[in-house]
């Protein structure tokens, strides 16, 4: 039995080996049966800082596999396993050194990932930016960026509060260290008028961000304005205002959707929220650079040539149709 | 009667000991079986991942770098490792150091200190070995295994950075070491950035200057490990505790040391990072300890401690790297990654005792 021993890990080997040489596509979905999609020649790399275990994202991540089938192209989608930049660097350098025709990333950190998507420009790689960095991605040599300019949609989101007589908002930040959040706190302050505080909590960690915010509604029974920005901080927040018995007395709104949170806005517990359609976020870059590819030419944009898909404000009125689409991990 | 000189003596060789040829010699080193995993491992994602670029110089450059801070932890991780204890709060340590660094320097107008460049890296330096001594004091002074001092340790230190991070500062992240303010560059930073940062162009791969680093400190614990009677130490602080110190080895001395300079590894790679980024955070080096543990188990270092290497821990970083961006450029989904790494860490694991043994019965 000992000569056989070496047996087991060429087996192992070879397995992983036919599983990896075997589906080249990695994460491309095939077209549906009898599509008449025109397969093209093309491989795009899609670094992002979300993980798919992240509700937000898988919907992204959804766009993104939809555009490779529609496309007939490859995309192969990476994040890393946490909030990491310099794991995030690593993995845009792995992707570069592959020679893509493409590149899709997200800035939340445009300090620490300048270098890593300024040598994928130097080296020829065509480089969209999608769902943070708007202010940062023409620095680096991007040629567009898909998503929504977060103070302005923060702005937004504070004077709709300032319309509703919010005197001592606060803004809940679930992933600190995201430059896009600073910037919808910054706007929300500015539009309600009032320098409000923002609490910081960890969107992995559900339970502990319930009790945080319990502490913080429970201490100080001024607060009359919760924003949230994103659903690992809206569905916490909720459930902490139902603790403390304030649901609905305290005005709140969020950032992004979630089934809960369309829920939650149907049945009037919130005011509304801001929906980014991260699916488009996801779905539009790999159109674009295919079709870059192939004719040479890229949207504009509308503001500073980001591409905007948000903010789209979603209200107890139409709060039901989205919730389907939210189901579905489209919206 | 003429006199005769008695034949002289035939000198006996001892036949309990012989002396094995060179092949066999070189087969039984510790580093022989995480160089055959580095072997294997680069030829199945060259295989695997052929259309993809994974033979080239961007790809080295991209797999050198990820496994450069890596690889300077797991030489100190080794060294310890040797010598029969663990460091589990290197990671925590990493962020501690970093954060320390940033707090120094950024201005008294956003909490911090407004020191300049370089002595705010020898301070955290200094406060990073620290925590290192505690380590080691609370080890020798309990004589509870250091899995479990260190686990502690672990949360204490990463409590610490996240806590007085929030209460000098009011956040999680700090950026701006090259810049006093906007368009004010910091002095000192142009020569930190050359020292820690800089990424040197070889036919079309960017390699960071933490390769040279890291390969350094690598030769200089091999050397010390293998040429130097505190290397002697070493191993006999591992393996076989009790009788070092009847012997006169200075047991607690070395461990003292050992998690001291575990403790100033991960402030170099800290610095590394800090200056690459420009910026630090509360969570960064989250998970690496045990990356860096992995990295060595992977090179051959016993868990029991007493026998190993540090270049085999050098190669086991390699092996990690490696695979973590052979994933990548192969085009396995990211959600599998995890179980990827570990399959490939496994099988490495497995075949390297499986190598060790068969080269210690030639």
């Amino acid at each position: 039995m000992k000569r056989k021993a070496w047996v087991v890990p060429v087996l192992l080997f070879s397995l992983i080996a036919a599983a990896c040489t075997g589906d080249d596509d990695g994460d491309t979905t095939t077209p549906p049966d009898g599509g008449a999609v025109t397969q093209r020649d093309f491989r795009f790399e899609v670094v992002t800082h979300g993980q798919s275990s992240d509700p937000f994202w898988s919907v992204a991540a959804n766009g993104v596999n939809d555009a490779a089938a529609d496309m007939g192209v490859t995309v192969n989608y990476n994040a890393p396993g946490t909030f990491d930049m310099v794991e995030m660097a690593s993995l845009i350098e792995a992707a570069v050194a592959s020679e893509p025709d493409g590149l899709v990333v997200s800035l939340p950190d445009a300090d620490a990932l300048g270098p890593a998507v300024q040598a994928a420009v130097d080296a020829g790689i065509p480089v969209i930016t999608m769902n943070s960095g708007s202010d940062d991605f023409a620095d680096l040599g991007a040629l567009a960026h898909v998503g929504q300019t977060e103070f302005e949609a923060g702005l937004l989101a504070g004077q709709r509060f300032a319309d509703e007589g919010v005197q001592n908002p606060i803004c809940v930040n679930q992933e600190v260290g995201n430059s896009a959040l600073d910037d919808r706190c910054d706007g929300f302050f500015e539009g309600v008028g009032v320098e409000g505080e923002v609490i910081p909590v960890d969107l992995t960690d559900p339970t502990g961000t319930t009790e945080t915010m319990t502490g913080v509604i429970q201490a100080d029974e001024s607060i009359d304005g919760i924003l949230t920005l994103g659903p690992t901080g809206a569905t916490p927040t909720l459930a902490a205002l139902q603790e403390a018995g304030r649901l609905g007395d305290i005005a709140f709104a969020t950032f992004d959707l979630s089934p809960e949170v369309l829920e939650a806005i149907d049945a009037g517990d919130m005011l509304f929220a801001i929906d980014q359609a991260q699916y488009l976020q996801g779905y539009l870059p790999i159109v674009f650079l295919t079709k870059y590819l192939e004719t040479g030419a890229i949207p504009l944009g509308s503001v500073n040539r980001v591409v905007l898909t948000g903010p789209q404000i979603v209200t107890a009125d139409t709060a039901a149709d989205v919730i389907d689409f939210s189901a579905d991990g489209l919206r | 009667m003429a006199t005769e000189t008695a034949p002289a003596p035939v000198v006996q060789e001892d036949e309990r000991v012989r002396r094995g040829g060179a092949l066999s010699r070189l087969l039984s080193r510790p580093e022989l079986g995480a160089l055959v995993g580095v072997v294997l491992v680069y030829v199945f994602f060259a295989i695997v991942a052929a259309d993809h670029n994974f033979v080239s110089f961007p790809t080295l450059a991209s797999i050198l770098n990820r496994a450069a801070p890596l690889g300077i932890l797991a030489v100190a991780v080794a060294l310890l490792m040797i010598a029969g204890e663990f460091d589990l709060s290197i990671g925590s340590i990493l962020g501690f150091a970093g954060m320390a660094i940033l707090i120094l320097v950024t201005s008294p107008d956003d909490g911090g200190y407004g020191l300049a460049l370089w002595p705010a890296v020898g301070i955290a330096i200094v406060l990073a070995s620290f925590t290192g001594v505690v380590n080691g004091v609370l080890v020798n002074l309990t004589k509870l295994p250091s899995f479990i001092i260190t686990l502690g340790t672990l949360f204490i230190f990463r409590g610490l950075t996240i806590a007085v991070t929030r209460a000098l500062t009011n956040r999680t992240q700090l950026s701006g070491l090259d810049e006093v303010s906007r368009d004010v560059p910091r002095p000192g930073f142009d020569l930190a950035h050359t020292l820690f940062g800089i990424k040197v162009e070889v036919l079309g791969g960017r390699f960071d200057i933490a390769i040279l680093w890291w390969i350094g400190l690598a030769a200089l614990a091999t050397w010390i490990l293998l040429r130097t009677r505190q290397g002697n130490w070493i191993f006999g602080t591992g393996g076989a505790v009790d009788a070092a110190r009847n012997v006169g080895v200075p047991v607690n001395r070395v461990k003292l040391t050992l998690f001291v300079t575990t403790a100033v590894a991960a402030s170099l790679v800290a610095l590394i990072q800090v200056v690459q980024t420009n910026s630090a955070d509360t969570l960064r080096g989250a998970g690496l300890e045990f990356e860096a543990i992995i990295a060595a188990v992977v090179g051959g270092c016993l868990l029991t401690g007493g026998y190993g290497s540090v270049v085999g821990a050098a190669l086991g970083a390699l092996i990690f790297a490696m695979t973590r961006q052979g994933i990548v450029i192969t085009g396995i989904d990211g959600d599998w990654y995890q179980v990827v790494l570990g399959t490939v860490l496994v099988v490495a694991v497995i075949f390297n005792n499986f190598v060790r043994k068969k080269a210690a019965a030639r």
